[in-house]
């Protein structure tokens, strides 16, 4: 595992993949963290105000606490997860083994739309990753 | 395994207070959580049940200030210490950077502490990772119950049992009052970060 350091240039090509297709969308804030619940990157549009470190950490421990799941029923992996709220909505998406993709977003955007922005986001980012 | 951010200059790094059931691993990050308000911009995450147990984990996000230009964010986490919670405990552990075995020193508890410090050491392989290797720290708590007229392990029992093989820093603490609660933490931050600093040279 030498995921622990990645280059600025990197990063900032991260950030905007997640600002083109996501927070340009509508999607409130986006973070990405690793599985033993880091900040990799966090955006958001300027007004959400989340507590991203504690959001991180509870992310990871849900994350792995339904990977654990999948595997009790015989699944390999339940490679997404969707809450849904009155006013929003959180949506996470396994980037690869090590990273995940969690968006925040409000009443205004469907989760379809969301999910066919998602799976472009990690597709690039996995090709940004990959260059390591 | 840390996280190293170049672009914001962050480095995040995970310590986990591990132990037995109902020896204040909880304790000690409430007192942590209490003492140093200041340096906290968060609010301390427990997740418990109704009886108060740890269920997953406690979380507590510690700013430590900058290293070389680099603003270290300590992330403090506990693991549930009821047996029955070990795939949970697991789960915790994973990207830690460094331990604090928080042992209870009540004599009735003796062979409590050596099944989970066992038991850390199984866990901890599962992730290729060795007791041996890894920061640890560890405090023998509640020693002020001896003024209670209540049996505890005298130190040397302690050592011996726990720390004969590891001879890793070890703390008498109370995390109830807080005697050598801010000793215990301030040496595993310096433990983990040299040994992040080892691993980056």
């Amino acid at each position: 595992m030498n995921y622990g350091i990645v280059s600025q240039e990197q990063l900032e090509q991260i950030d905007r993949i997640l600002a083109e297709k996501l927070i340009k969308l509508g999607v409130d804030c986006v973070i990405i963290i690793d599985m033993a619940g880091n900040i990799i990157t966090a955006k958001d549009n300027g007004e959400s105000k989340y507590d991203v470190y504690s959001f991180a950490a509870l992310a990871a421990g849900n994350f792995a606490t339904v990977d654990a799941m999948a595997k009790l029923v015989g699944e390999q992996e339940f490679s997404l997860l969707f809450h849904k709220g009155q006013e929003s909505n959180i949506h996470f998406s396994k980037i690869d083994d090590e990273l995940l993709l969690i968006s925040m977003f409000g009443r205004d955007i469907s989760l379809g739309f969301l999910r066919l922005n998602v799976v472009d986001v990690i597709e690039k980012i996995r090709k940004v990753w990959d260059r390591k | 395994m840390s996280f190293i951010n170049l672009k914001d200059k962050i480095v995040q790094v995970k310590i986990v207070y591990y132990g037995p059931g109902r020896c204040g691993k909880t304790t000690n990050l409430e007192y942590i959580n209490r003492t140093y308000r200041k340096q906290i911009a968060s609010e301390m995450v427990s997740l418990k049940t109704h009886g108060d147990r740890t269920l997953f984990f406690d979380f507590l996000p510690f700013d430590m200030g900058q290293i070389k230009g680099y603003d270290i964010k300590i992330q403090l986490y506990t693991v549930p210490g009821q047996v029955k919670y070990n795939a949970t405990r697991k789960l915790v552990l994973r990207g830690v950077d460094g331990i604090v075995f928080v042992a209870d020193a009540m004599e009735k508890q003796r062979e409590k502490n050596i099944r989970s410090l066992n038991q850390l050491h199984e866990n901890l392989q599962s992730y290729k990772e060795s007791i041996f290797k890894i920061p640890l720290v560890m405090q023998y708590n509640k020693v002020d119950l001896k003024e209670h007229g209540i049996p505890i392990l005298p130190i040397s029992v302690l050592e011996k049992d726990l720390n004969s093989r590891l001879k890793v820093p070890y703390f008498e603490a109370s995390a109830i009052t807080g005697y050598n609660v801010a000793a215990t933490l301030k040496k595993i931050i310096s433990s983990s970060v040299i040994s992040i600093q080892k691993k980056l040279l």
